[in-house]
């Protein structure tokens, strides 16, 4: 079986600070950045909205962008950063042969039908019937396609021409995991040569705000970093709008078209706890110790959501490792879910690319001041399912 | 002694246990009878009134238990129903499957009663606002585990014991052939020696029926449910929403034979092909559906004329029909004439999510049994359509290798080939 280096040769992003790598890098390497928060409109939540976007810049029909939701919209558009980043879009040889795999929650739902809908259950016990009566009235017919979870790699397919094969990942921040642990095993082991990998997600509509408040997950109250919400009112999880894609590629095919190399990826892995039972941090701890971590000190960049739980798990299993300095990328962006370990890998790679680190995201977070060679990148689900990736300079 | 590698010198993947439900019933035996006297599993719909929709007919899950209590629930049995067939014929343990689950199932959204359950709980506010403030105020971990995507897959983990984090997938009607090239390639990868596939869809809603009627994509020919779906006829008017399950455990065919375990047939080939036209139509030219046939020939190491019998997408919407005989023809060319080429849904209807896995198990049961199922109320031929679709009654046939086809929205194609021997 043959075992090809895998390195990220481009990269995507987008969040409440802004888009782009180099935009990112330059607000969240600045000490004491304040993150970008909305606390009015979803009240008592906070949320890190989308920054201004033009669109066309990524997704140059405007009848393309009227097909999509926002959530699509944006994932289409930081896929369309990052295949420009690795030289890959317009060329038509490329973008035919490049596998893709998408990790996708669902889209939004009608905020104003569904109200109606609730609205008028009051005065009705006929609700089934009145179901018929709102939706087939009511539905815009293409709503169902921007809401579709594997349309958003449609409408990639569509907009940017990438038509290898196409898998969409569903599930949480698992979906991200599985995404890039797959697609870095099909280039390890000759199935794929470039590989499209990442997610998106918009959080500024109250149904995704719901999925996670079904399950009383939300922080509410005044914005606090990541790792000081124990205790604090509500779930501890502080959401935000944002998109990651990184372009994964097979090393002698990135060098062999004289593409820039951000970083390498190192070993991909992923675990179900069986949390009921207890048992998270022993099984995080399990994790880090399959990432063959180097010697010395070590950044981490912590999709950690801030979710008790979780979070105090997360923060036990790295701090059982004194050589480890996390930074907790959800204090500056929210928790992007599905996009989140993308993202998590996406910043790895830039400080690894950049040869620093980043400075303490919150009071804290133990400084690290030296060049790193190897940064790791986790995600542990609020709810489910963990993973995490070692990101190396790229030699 | 056959061969342990394959053309390009991967492990060979064998299947050693199939398990499925559809309108029909639950398990093989049942199926497979159902299936080869030609009878149809579409009925008029029951779960919720018909009043105001354009079509009352669907081939849903209306025996099990969870059939009313929501997608998420009903979901999980059939995916859970079908895996225990699947993994009690392999011969292993229930909770101890040691490999990868890879589950295709349907995005999931929380069901309207709970919604409306939800807005019920308060009388302040209005809309998102008062769901979100009595979400706050209750415990709703129920239904907050029926709207995480993850769950199904992580309940069914817990159950079967598979190993690692599970893979929930969506390339929307083409999903249960993915959850099968997933084990393939992660199996062929030296990952594991087996996986488990499953395809599961439970999905029927009223909302998710009337999205897809505002497409246009349902039969709307309610009068006599059992001749609604249609495949390749001139009369055809679009699919009809069904629901169901199918599992496979796939296994390498070195870890197969060496625990004696019963090989059912071998999955040689995965081919894919994305397309870039448009979010629900295909290119005119039927490029992206023909390259993912010859990319799923060239992965079983076949040429064109290898293949026995085509278990077709066939939904029996006057596009994918024509695009789907557009594309075999041009692969196989005037030999497509004479290629057995049938489908299921004709009696099932399209179950979606689940569609590729219960066709893929479907065509495995062809093999073995050597009877191709018929494509019913092949009535009234399209005459642009010349293929021998099985008209109306099973046939009795050698078959050893099998072509199925998955077509999907969002430009997603995925074509496996099938063959009854190792070689």
């Amino acid at each position: 079986m043959v075992n090809r280096d895998v390195v990220i040769s481009g990269i995507g992003l987008v969040s409440s600070l802004g888009e782009g790598g180099d935009a990112h890098w330059d607000k969240m390497t600045a000490p004491g950045v304040a993150p970008v928060t909305d606390a009015e409109r979803f009240h008592p939540y906070v949320v890190h909205p989308l920054p201004e976007i033009d669109w066309g810049l990524q997704i140059a029909k405007r009848g393309d962008q009227r097909q999509m939701e926002t959530w699509q919209r944006l994932g289409t558009y930081t896929a369309g950063m990052a295949l420009d980043d690795a030289g890959i879009k317009g060329n038509d040889d490329l973008t035919a042969t490049m596998d893709m795999v998408v990790a996708a929650g669902g889209g939004e739902r009608d905020e104003a039908v569904d109200a109606g809908v609730l609205a008028a259950s009051e005065n009705r016990t006929d609700r089934d019937v009145l179901l018929n009566e709102k939706l087939t009235t009511e539905l815009r017919p293409t709503l169902f396609l921007a809401q579709l979870s594997n349309l958003l790699a449609g409408n990639i397919s569509i907009v940017h021409k990438v038509t290898g094969s196409s898998r969409t990942f569903m599930g949480e921040e698992g979906a991200g995991v599985a995404a890039i642990e797959t697609a870095a095993a099909r280039i390890r082991s000759g199935q794929s040569t470039h590989v499209l990998v990442g997610g998106s997600f918009q959080t500024e509509h109250p149904d995704m705000l719901l999925g996670y408040e079904l399950g009383r997950y939300l922080h509410r109250g005044p914005w606090k970093p990541v790792w000081q919400r124990q205790g604090s009112e509500g779930g501890g999880v502080v959401t935000g709008s944002g998109g990651a894609f990184l372009v994964l590629e097979a090393r002698e095919h990135a060098e062999a078209r004289g593409q820039n190399i951000y970083a390498q990826l190192g070993p991909v892995v992923s675990g179900r706890t069986r949390r009921r039972n207890g048992g998270l941090e022993a099984g995080i701890a399990e994790l880090i110790s399959r990432t063959e971590l180097p010697g010395g000190e070590l950044l981490a960049i912590s999709g950690a959501s801030g979710a008790h739980a979780a979070t105090a798990a997360e923060k036990a299993a790295l701090e059982a490792n004194p050589a480890i300095a996390a930074r907790a990328l959800s204090s500056l962006t929210g928790h992007m879910k599905e996009a989140q370990f993308p993202f998590a890998v996406a910043l790895a790679a830039l400080a690894v690319s950049r040869g620093a680190g980043y400075p303490a995201f919150e009071a804290g977070e133990k400084a690290f001041a030296g060049k790193p060679a190897s940064v790791l990148a986790t995600a542990v689900g609020y709810h489910q399912f963990e993973g995490m990736a070692l990101v190396s300079a790229p030699r | 002694m056959a061969n342990l590698k394959d053309h390009l010198g991967r492990p060979v993947v064998a299947v050693t246990g199939i398990g499925v439900v559809t309108s029909l019933g639950v398990g093989k035996a049942e199926n497979w009878a159902a299936l080869t006297s030609g009878k149809s599993g579409i009925h008029p719909i029951t779960r919720f009134p018909v009043a105001l929709l354009n079509t009352q007919i669907s081939g849903m899950i209306d025996f099990l238990p969870s059939s009313t209590k929501g997608s998420s629930a009903l979901t999980y049995e059939l995916a859970e129903t079908a895996a225990k067939e699947a993994v009690a014929e392999a011969g292993l343990d229930t909770g101890d499957f040691d490999g990868p689950l890879f589950l295709a199932s349907p995005p999931v959204e929380l069901d309207w009663a709970d919604r409306l359950a939800l807005y019920a709980g308060d009388k302040e506010g209005s809309g998102y606002e008062r769901l979100l403030k009595v979400a706050r105020s209750q415990n709703s971990l129920d239904m907050f585990e029926t709207a995480q995507f993850g769950s199904i897959a992580d309940r069914l983990a817990d159950l079967f014991g598979t190993r690692g984090l599970p893979i929930t997938l969506s390339t929307a009607c083409a999903s249960g052939a993915t959850a099968i090239q997933l084990g393939v390639e992660a199996i062929r990868r030296g990952e594991c020696d087996r996986a488990l596939s499953i395809g599961a869809d439970g999905s029927a809603t009223a909302e998710a029926l009337i999205r897809f009627s505002l497409l246009s994509a349902l039969s709307t020919n309610n009068a006599v449910p059992a001749k609604a779906s249609k495949p390749f006829s001139k009369d055809r008017d679009g699919f009809v929403l069904a629901e169901g399950s199918a599992a496979l455990v796939l296994e390498s065919l070195e870890s197969a034979l060496a625990r004696g375990a019963e090989v059912l047939g071998i999955l040689r080939g995965c081919g894919e092909k994305s397309d870039d036209f448009h979010r629900t139509r295909s290119k005119p030219d039927g490029s992206p559906a023909i390259g993912a046939v010859k990319a799923a020939l060239a992965d079983a190491g076949l040429r064109e004329d290898e293949i026995d019998y085509v278990n077709a997408h066939g939904t029996s919407t006057p596009e994918n029909d024509k695009m789907e005989h557009l594309s075999l023809s041009t692969v196989f060319g005037e030999r497509i004439r004479k290629i057995p080429v049938s489908s299921n849904k004709s009696m099932i209807g399209h179950t979606l999510s689940a569609a590729g896995a219960i066709e893929a198990a479907f065509s495995l049961m062809t093999m073995r049994e050597g009877v191709i199922p018929p494509t019913i109320n092949y009535d009234n031929p399209d005459p642009s359509i010349e293929l021998d679709v099985v008209p109306n009654v099973k046939r009795k046939a050698e078959v050893r290798t099998v072509l199925s086809n998955s077509f999907g929205f969002g430009g997603q194609n995925t074509c496996l080939v099938m063959a009854r021997e190792p070689v």
